[in-house]
């Protein structure tokens, strides 16, 4: 197992090399001027200049490979330092920085990150809580009323995109019955009772918009899961030992059901922050989405490049954890 | 060409019919069949009947509730709102069924190459793991952003932003297919007719054609349904955040982006867009679930 991963670390390294060079390349060859909004009245000696001041008059691959050298050794290198507090060589290291604030772009991405990891990181959790607890009594109860209803709302809620269900319930809670704020408020900080309460309340909508979502696409997991798992013979072993039912279903089938569905979750977690990119644009949440689409808008190239790299390298992180925790959980799989 | 005939008799024929037989037995594909229908129908032959030029601006009707000249009610420049919506889906459906188009050919034509080739399966099965890897929306988001201006150049203002968005979202939902007629390709290879095809020194490119594509169809049927849908729903979002289509040539994801500013006074721009964007990929996910159980053969031999 631990050579397994090993190996699997070692691979993701060229494969995130490969993705940034891809990232990279596309950002580059892509045929707009990052200096085309400015007015024409620029003289053109002071535009090279300023092409200069952002690192644009050098060829490619040295851009890339200094990107290369901020990102992977002088940011984490800050962050280490900010964390513990030890001075680790020289402290004025190049950062990566955003063109349109001319702040480092990791500085950005720390002060979004808590937003979204709160508004959908929550709705992450709540979607797995909840399904499965739901799968497992579709699959238990198969074909009965219950079960019907929860495939019928799964499918629509994993249909019906999360910017409609958003968009309704802002009118219906928002706009018609003024239950739930519509925009989420940054500035609010939790300090006391009722702080507390506004910060639940303006978090309830786009939680709740998510959660739906998770929860209708894990469940179907998690039911398809338990089916498989009930009709095998050590089900039948289990009942006519005369194990009590609750023991067969909560302890033997649902254990088992778990683990397929424990790598479906690992596997989402990358989701939360691309999934976060249209909940974030509809409630107005300042998280890392909202970041993306400013950048993207702006042409802000080092960041789009940084946060979409970011993005990357958690589905790589995430699926080598899947693919681990699958031979971890499951004796039957090894990778040797 | 009897030839070609005799084998699209053979895929509709019995077991055409058999499929279909099952197809009906499923209530959520039936109605979803329905309701696509009804949908197509009012999109394609709705703006005959509802003859009002969704981009007529009249200020004095604005902001209208639903009346009978407006069934949808307008919008804040007294455009009518149900001739929008019709106008909007025909280029949604049109998107969705482009993208699927592509996605399917990329997919199959990966699928069944690195299936059936095997010096080809491992670098093919790289590049489906790498984009698999990539953080596609954003990818997506970006690349609209940076190649909208010069398509729209050369490809007039409507054409070039549907070919990027089209091309756009097949690069980048093909991996799926891909991965599924691989699979299908390999377990068909190893059956014997297959070898049979082979020993009669029948050509590789011939024997993927007439042998092999035929009996990986049903997978790339389901995928195609569910292409649609995702399809939509990616065209959507991104015409939602505002990187789709322009406002003069509105999709259903474009209208409800447009409404929301005005979903105080007018909720109906957001609900009916939004509402034809939902129904249609339900109606296409519940026809996909549907099919996939008519071509399971353990539902067969219920």
């Amino acid at each position: 197992m631990f050579a397994y991963t090993v190996r699997r670390l070692l691979t993701a390294i060229p494969v995130l090399l490969i993705i940034s060079f891809v990232i990279f390349s596309l950002l580059t060859l892509a045929p707009n001027d990052p200096l085309g909004d400015l007015p024409l009245t620029i003289p053109p000696e002071v535009r090279a200049q300023m092409r200069a001041a952002l690192g644009l008059n050098q060829p490619f691959l040295v851009r890339f490979a200094l990107w290369l050298h901020q990102f992977f050794i002088n940011e984490p290198l800050n962050l280490l330092q900010a964390w513990t507090g030890l001075d680790i060589g020289d402290g004025n290291r190049l950062r990566v920085l955003s063109w349109a604030t001319r702040s480092p772009v990791v500085d950005l991405i720390v002060q979004r990150l808590p937003q979204t990891l709160w508004v959908v990181g929550l709705a992450y959790l709540f979607g797995v809580l909840l399904a499965v607890p739901i799968g497992a009594l579709s699959a238990y109860r198969q074909h009965s009323w219950f079960d019907q209803i929860a495939a019928f709302v799964a499918m629509v809620g994993y249909s019906v995109p999360t910017f409609f269900t958003g968009v309704v319930l802002i009118v219906v809670f928002s706009v018609k019955l003024q239950w739930f704020p519509s925009v989420y408020n940054t500035n609010l900080k939790v300090t006391d009772w009722p702080s507390f309460v506004a910060q639940v309340r303006q978090m309830f909508l786009p939680v709740l918009v998510l959660t739906l979502f998770n929860t209708s696409q894990i469940s179907r997991f998690v039911r398809a899961s338990m089916l498989d798992n009930l009709h095998q013979d050590y089900v039948r072993t289990a009942r006519a030992k005369g194990v009590k039912e609750r023991t067969v279903v909560l302890v033997h089938v649902l254990r088992n059901s778990l683990i397929p569905v424990v790598t479906v979750v690992a596997l989402g977690v990358p989701t939360i922050f691309s999934g976060a990119i249209v909940t974030e644009q509809i409630f107005r949440v300042n998280g890392l989405g909202q970041l993306l689409i400013t950048a993207i808008q702006g042409g802000d190239l080092p960041l789009v490049q940084t946060l979409t790299f970011i993005f990357a390298v958690l589905i790589v992180l995430f699926n080598l954890i899947a693919d681990v925790l699958y031979g971890l959980l499951d004796p039957r799989i090894s990778y040797e | 060409m009897s030839e070609a005939a005799l084998d699209t008799e053979a895929v509709s024929g019995p077991a055409g019919r058999q499929v279909w037989r099952q197809f009906r037995r499923h209530p959520g594909g039936v109605v979803g069949l329905l309701v696509l229908v009804a949908i197509v129908l009012a999109v394609f032959v709705g703006p005959y009947l509802h003859g009002v030029d969704p981009n007529r601006i009249s200020i004095r009707e604005r902001n209208q509730a639903p009346t009978f000249v407006h069934p949808f009610g307008t919008d804040n420049l007294g455009r009518d709102l149900f001739a929008a919506v019709l106008a909007g889906g025909r280029v949604s459906l049109a998107v969705g069924l482009a993208a699927m188009a592509l996605t399917l050919a990329l997919g199959a034509s990966i699928g069944v190459a690195s299936g059936y080739w095997r010096r080809l399966d491992g670098p093919l099965m790289r590049l489906t793991d790498l984009f698999l890897a990539l953080p596609l929306l954003p990818l997506l988001l970006v690349v609209i952003t940076l190649f909208r201006e010069p398509l729209r150049a050369a490809f007039g203002p409507s054409t070039g932003i549907f070919i990027l968005i089209v091309v756009g979202i097949g690069m980048t939902s093909w991996m799926h297919t891909a991965r599924i007629v691989r699979g299908d390709v390999l377990a068909v290879k190893r059956q014997e007719f297959v070898l049979a095809a082979q020993a009669s020194g029948m050509r590789a490119r011939r024997i993927v054609i007439k042998h092999v594509l035929p009996n990986v169809l049903s997978s790339i049927l389901v995928s195609a349904t569910l292409g649609i849908a995702s399809a939509i729903i990616t065209e959507s979002t991104l015409s939602f955040l505002g990187l789709g289509f322009p406002p003069d040539f509105p999709t259903w994801g474009r209208l409800l982006y447009d409404g929301v500013s005005f979903m105080q006074i007018t909720p109906a721009r957001v609900i009916w867009p939004g509402l034809a964007i939902s129904l249609t990929v339900l109606s296409v996910n519940f026809i996909g679930d549907a099919i996939r159980d008519a071509l399971d053969p353990r539902a067969l031999r219920r």
